[in-house]
């Protein structure tokens, strides 16, 4: 009998996200659960996260980062904490933008959703929800067409890559003062993990990115860390996270309602449409990688 | 001066006020608050408006106001002039007060189960949940009585009152309590009708009543 907490090997050697960096308390544990493991973060004297596996420790109990010995691998990236219950790679995937000096970087909130990680990066590369969840900020009516894109999986740097993918949205950022058609372009670079880069109302030679980063908790249940690297001159970090939050507050009610809540791997499981290209692309290179956590594999 | 609303996107306290002040067309601006995952509501400008850290906080002219409840009376007696909204008559006030208070033991119910869930709070979930379904199984059989007497409304008046607006949100956010309002026919119901009142309006995570619905009221 297999185990329902079985995590297979590429999942075990992922670097995983576990939280916002600065979010974490210096000299006081927080805990969290990545992969049905309870784990224990803290940050040292000098600000670095410390991260470990979860005894008997409680959230908010005073800690010396120094006394811990049996310490879990550790990335900061993106101003969020990475960890690894395996042998994870030297890096994870670039972001180059993150590092351009005028953007604006921020958390937007680690929130939990009630459904696995892999449908919840599949919903992120969802176009034809737009008009009807995100009614007069990234959709409406009658603009309700997903137009023809591109999609590919990238040999090179083993991502999946959607591009030119375009819609008319009446609010695409809060930069936005006009209805535009924005393009998209979407990366999945990380099974759990999905980076967006769209047209930018402040400059058109340039694209904000907003990516979210799934930290897999168990196998139906995840949490949502998103980032946004904006280029917006006047909006607050407060404005910009409002607005993010807004849009995923109108998400988290359609991924809860998912189900089954893993997502089928198998390509007869669910019927495919155009705006669901991104998402059959998703799914065979899961299949192909071998992952096996939050999923339902394909049979055979 | 425009009122300021010092507002979190995500909270049903706050939508209560953004809910009122449109179903009056009363104007508003919003300033938002970091609540999660910046604590603003625990920052030392935010104590200056309201000692306790809680949203929502409404400014208007020279006055400061907190708590959703106490906010929903000033916007009644102050800008609805049907007078419906906050009558009167001493017993319907009182009753509305009494929802008023379910409004705040759903906050400490649903509301914490939904903080645990989605934002990683330190509550006692079990404990949370089945605090909000009792409150639950009570209303279901408040308004399922009062169906048969041919009462809609939470409160006795024949229109909405700002007790429905008290227990809406936390209400209709069930669902990220894991609290399913399934075995509560008669709640559901009045959830219908409140989406219905002409000038209603969403947050994130509320949708407004179907268009089948609609058809259903019209007929």
């Amino acid at each position: 009998m297999k185990s329902d907490k079985l995590i297979d090997p590429v999942t075990r050697d992922l670097w995983q996200v576990i939280a916002a960096a600065e979010e974490v308390p210096i000299g006081a544990v927080e805990t969290t659960l990545l992969l049905d493991t309870p784990i224990a973060l803290t940050r040292d004297g000098e600000g670095q996260p410390v991260v470990w596996l979860r005894t008997v420790e409680e959230a908010g109990d005073e800690i010396d980062a120094d006394e811990i010995v049996e310490r879990l691998p550790v990335l900061v990236r993106y101003g969020y904490v990475w960890t690894s219950l395996g042998n994870p790679p030297p890096d994870i995937f670039p972001i180059p933008e993150y590092a351009e000096p005028d953007r604006k970087n921020m958390s937007c909130g680690s929130i939990g959703v009630n459904v696995s990680a892999p449908r919840a990066v599949e919903n992120f590369l969802d176009m034809g929800h737009f008009p009807y969840v995100h009614t007069d900020i990234l959709g409406a009516e009658p603009h309700t067409e997903v137009k023809e894109y591109d999609v590919e999986v990238s040999e090179e740097r083993d991502e999946v890559l959607a591009t030119r993918c375009r819609f008319f949205q009446p609010r695409a950022a809060l930069s936005a003062t006009e209805g535009i058609e924005v393009e998209y372009v979407y990366r999945v670079p990380h099974p759990f993990c999905s980076v967006l880069y769209k047209s930018c109302p402040e400059d058109e030679s340039r694209r904000d990115v907003i990516a979210i980063f799934l930290q897999p908790m168990t196998q139906d249940r995840c949490r949502a860390h998103l980032l946004q690297s904006m280029v917006d001159s006047v909006s607050t970090i407060t404005e910009l996270r409002r607005f993010q939050q807004t849009i995923f507050g109108q998400d988290k009610p359609i991924l809860e309602n998912q189900m089954p809540r893993r997502l089928p791997l198998d390509p007869r499981a669910e019927t495919p449409i155009r705006a669901d290209k991104s998402a059959i692309a998703y799914r065979r290179w899961l299949s192909r990688k071998g992952i096996a956590y939050g999923v339902i594999p394909q049979a055979g | 001066m425009a009122i300021k609303l010092y507002d979190f996107e995500l909270s049903g306290n706050c939508y209560k006020l953004r809910l009122l002040m449109s179903i009056l067309k009363v104007p508003y601006e919003v300033v938002p608050v970091d609540f999660y995952p910046g604590r603003e509501h625990r920052a030392d400008w935010f104590l200056e408006l309201n000692p306790f850290g809680q949203l929502p906080v409404l400014q208007d002219g020279e006055e400061t106001l907190s708590d959703s409840g106490a906010i929903l009376v000033y916007l009644a007696r102050k800008y609805d002039r049907s007078g419906q909204w906050f009558p009167d008559d001493p017993a319907t006030m009182a009753e509305i007060l009494r929802w008023h208070a379910v409004g705040d033991d759903l906050t400490s119910t649903v509301s914490a189960a939904r903080l645990v869930l989605g934002m990683f709070y330190d509550f006692d979930l079990e404990k949370a949940q089945k605090g909000a379904h009792r409150i639950f199984r009570i209303m279901d059989e408040h308004l399922w009585f009062g169906e048969k007497e041919g009462r809609d409304w939470l409160c006795r008046p024949a229109h909405p009152t700002t007790a429905d607006i008290a227990c809406f949100p936390y209400v209709m956010l069930s669902d990220e309590a894991e609290v399913s309002r399934q075995d509560y026919p008669a709640l559901r119901r009045w959830t219908d009708r409140v989406r219905r009142v002409p000038g209603f309006t969403v947050m994130s995570g509320i949708f407004p009543a179907g268009p089948a619905l609609e058809a259903q009221a019209a007929s």
